[in-house]
């Protein structure tokens, strides 16, 4: 199989990585994964600043450093731009990158279209960004966007509305991608449950993109009619209901939440096998598993809305179905660690991650549970309690698994080895400074502090400091990790093909970097 | 990494751990019990799915870090090579479902009773502006308006600050103790949310829509909350003060505060 490696009258299209042209036109799903990657990591860095701006005014109280109308703005382009700029696009890079390798393809289905879908980002995200100069300022009515707040927004409403378009119109055109390529592309004899389970996790959650990223979009573009075109779909006085925007946002929120977090669970059952040397545990059930979380997840939406006053039944039906999302949750956690149990680990910058990933997912999935609760969620709702859950799922959850698959494929992508040692200086600064700055929040959010303010009463003000000296620590470590990646590529230790010692799946046989089209010879699946 | 190293980092999670602790000056870290029924059922059932948690999580992790100081390669370990097991799966899918169901049996019954709004001795009308509360006694003719106190110069660090820094009002909205209060919430402008943690009371103030929720306190005192539900600018500025009196002064108040209706012709430009 190893032959399929060099493959010379289909590489010389490889343009010089110098060469503008190469990125701006480039139809490879090596290059778009690449340009999706890095995308994600100036986003990471711009959100990250935002993030330091809104803990810098919250390390004290008192009024010190922004305005409170530029703090609203900061926690909502914050948001918007971890969501939908870092997270997602990361995802639909590693998606490029590793799918067509995985399933035994050339590249992706529709190639076209994948270097459009990400040409998309860098304006949108450039156009969301200008907001914050725009007289009335950015938007600043939280990433939720409610009714009538949001129509408060100055100049900014329709570029910010125009812009969230465009990214569901990238994401959308990205689902489409993975979804052709996954079912038209497989080598003969790659049946769908012989996927790998990344791919398995990202087919679904490319469905659940299609089917909710319209929905934002409809609710988006009522609220432009409602603000520029005299309609009244949230407009109390007007004959609408603006409680009807918060269960058309959430309709697509809550699907939208385990599309930031079920390509993660992929990558964590690509890499503890690999570590612990042993093949994943349950394979059928992981992917039964997947496939539920996605379907319970159209019918929890109004959980984020228990205090809105629905009627009783309401909130029942939306308690029982929230509390059954932590079945097939469960199920995952424990097939990663039957995968482990008497296996032969060893623990590399990867498998650091994962397990880090395992452990503090867990927790985000536990307070999770707690937040179901409705009569319970009237006390923790809008507080930081819940800011402390969601930052569990998604930092320690989907950004360490993002960062966990960077470490265990930049092998294969760059051909180098990265530094272990810093590595996993990187993995512990990461851990340590995380908890700093999110474990207490679940303090001061159960003491009563609510989310989204910038000044707040004495008795919240220990716990701020430690978790703004946590963000601070936490940001400064991701430099770190800035610099083993330029490192790695720049040079270093030969990689293998197979790179880790257990490896296994297609992407593997291929040499390290592999050639420019991944497969133009179909691979022999065992 | 070796097993050193590992204790090294694993005391340095501790320490952070610890640090979280030693900073614990005395500042609240869980919920308030509270000061009615509903409000001390909630905590308990806060508790319980905590403490469920905390067990799950005790064990589950417990099994994987065994496993992580047991089964690695510089033990030589060698493999197993199983990867099914329809029994296990089996059971750990049945074992959360039935923990589920008896968490979920506390929880209905607490909801039905949060949600059970007859019988009540008295209503109050809450209708939130941006950025301040407006309460009305609905059939004791007795309205006014609630503001942050809070001077401007504590805000911006040119006083010392008070000890209810941003919890504190011009005018506290008065309630009798051990009274079924019935809450009418709305408001005028945009969303806004009333709670009062020792209440356990959060709900939604939402133009063109009233919600209803209740409270008995059965302590006198003064319970501080603040808007739930992002609201504009000063949304972190327009705190709730509610003191509960026995019936007698509660009486004397109403009779105190007639006159307060036209007290808000200050706030009229706001209200219209
Ligand atoms: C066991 C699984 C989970 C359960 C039972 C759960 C439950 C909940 C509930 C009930 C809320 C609403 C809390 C409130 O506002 O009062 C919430 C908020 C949230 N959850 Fe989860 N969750 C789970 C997993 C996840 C995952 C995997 C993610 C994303 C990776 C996630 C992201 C969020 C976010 C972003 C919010 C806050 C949204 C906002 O108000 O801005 N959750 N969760
Ligand atoms: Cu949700
Ligand atoms: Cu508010």
């Amino acid at each position: 199989m190893s032959t399929v490696a060099t493959d010379d009258h289909h590489d010389d299209h490889q343009e010089s990585p110098y060469s503008i042209k190469r990125w701006l036109f480039t139809t490879n799903h090596k290059d778009i994964g690449t340009l999706y990657l890095w995308f994600s990591f100036i986003m990471f860095l711009i959100g990250g600043v935002m993030a330091l701006v809104i803990r810098t005014e919250l390390f004290e109280p008192g009024l010190q450093f922004v305005d409170p109308q530029f703090f609203n703005s900061m926690t909502t382009m914050h948001a918007i731009m971890m969501i939908f700029g870092v997270v997602m696009p990361a995802f639909t890079g590693l998606a490029n990158w590793l799918i067509p390798m995985m399933v035994g393809a050339t590249d992706m289905a529709l190639p076209r279209m994948n270097n459009w879908s990400f040409w998309i980002l860098p304006f949108a995200f450039a156009m969301m960004l200008s907001t914050l100069f725009m007289d009335g300022g950015g938007p600043a009515g939280g990433w939720t966007l409610y009714p009538p707040l949001v129509l408060q927004t100055g100049d900014a409403l329709p570029f910010v509305i125009l812009s969230m378009h465009f990214m569901g119109l990238s994401s959308i055109m990205g689902a489409i991608n993975v979804i052709a390529t996954i079912l038209n592309m497989r080598a003969p004899g790659m049946t769908l449950m012989k996927m790998p389970l990344f791919v398995w996790t990202w087919l679904i959650t490319a469905y659940l993109l299609i089917a909710v990223m319209p929905v934002l979009a409809g609710g988006i573009t009522m609220l432009l009619t409602d603000k520029f075109f005299g309609t009244s779909f949230f407009n109390a006085a007007g004959g609408g209901d603006p409680v009807m925007f918060q269960h058309i946002f959430w309709f697509f929120g809550h699907p939208e939440v385990y599309i930031l977090i079920l390509p993660s669970f992929g990558v964590v059952s690509s890499i503890i096998p690999t570590f612990a040397r042993k093949p994943l545990f349950g394979y059928a059930s992981m992917v039964y598993a997947t496939g539920s979380i996605a379907f319970l997840s159209f019918i929890v939406w109004a959980h984020h809305m228990f205090t809105v006053g629905m009627p009783l039944a309401g909130e029942l039906f939306f308690m029982f179905a929230t509390m059954l999302i932590a079945v097939p949750t469960g199920v995952k956690v424990f097939n990663w660690i039957a995968t482990m149990w008497r296996g032969s680990m060893t623990f590399e910058t990867p498998m650091l991650f994962a397990l880090g990933f395992i452990i503090m997912f867990s927790i985000g999935g536990f307070s999770g549970l707690m937040l179901a609760l409705a009569p319970v969620d009237f006390q923790y709702h809008d507080t930081y309690f819940v800011v402390a859950h969601f930052h569990y799922v998604l930092v320690p959850g989907s950004i360490f698994a993002i960062i966990a698959a960077v470490y265990y494929w930049l092998p294969k992508w760059c051909g180098n080895m990265y530094n272990e040692g810093l590595g996993k200086i990187h993995f512990w600064l990461s851990t340590i400074f995380v908890n700093l700055t999110f474990f207490p929040m679940h303090f001061v959010g159960l003491a009563g502090m609510p989310r989204r303010i910038p000044d707040y009463a004495l008795q919240f003000s220990d716990y701020n400091m430690l978790a703004t000296i946590g963000a601070f620590g936490f940001g400064f470590a991701q430099l770190l990790f800035l610099y083993l990646v330029i490192k790695a590529i720049r040079g270093g230790e030969k990689a293998t093909s197979q790179v880790w010692e257990n490896a296994e799946g297609l992407e593997w046989t291929l040499s390290s970097p592999p050639p420019y089209h991944s497969f133009t010879t179909p691979p022999v699946i065992k | 990494m070796s097993g050193n190293n590992w204790l090294k980092w694993l005391s340095a999670v501790s320490v952070m751990f610890a640090a979280m602790g030693a900073a614990n000056a005395g500042q609240p870290i869980n919920m308030p019990v509270g000061v009615t029924d509903i409000s001390a059922d909630v905590f308990d059932l806060h508790m319980i799915a905590f403490w469920l948690c905390v067990w799950i999580a005790v064990a589950v992790f417990g099994v994987m870090f065994y496993s992580i100081f047991a089964h690695r390669k510089s033990k030589g370990h060698t493999p197993a090579t199983f990867h099914e097991s329809t029994t296990v799966e089996a059971i750990w899918t049945t074992m959360p479902f039935l923990i589920l169901i008896a968490l979920a049996i506390p929880a209905t019954t607490t909801l039905v009773a949060m949600e059970d709004t007859s019988d009540y001795d008295l209503t109050v009308k809450i209708t939130g502006y941006q950025w301040l509360w407006h309460y009305e006694y609905i059939d004791e003719g007795v309205d006014f308006y609630s503001v942050l106190k809070t001077p401007r110069d504590q805000i911006n660090g040119l006083a010392p600050k008070g000890d209810n820094y941003l919890l504190e009002v011009d005018k506290e909205l008065v309630l009798p103790v051990d009274k079924k209060v019935r809450f009418l919430i709305t408001a005028n402008d945009v969303n806004h949310a009333w709670w009062v943690p020792d209440l356990a009371v959060k709900k939604d103030a939402i133009p063109g829509f009233i919600n209803e929720a209740w409270a008995k306190v059965h302590t006198t005192g003064t319970y501080r909350g603040q808007c739930a539900e992002l609201c504009g600018r000063d949304h972190g500025f327009m705190p709730i003060v509610v003191r509960v009196v026995e019936q007698a002064e509660f009486d004397q108040f109403l009779a105190d505060n007639t006159t307060l209706l036209n007290d808000g012709a200050e706030y009229a430009a706001v209200a219209e």
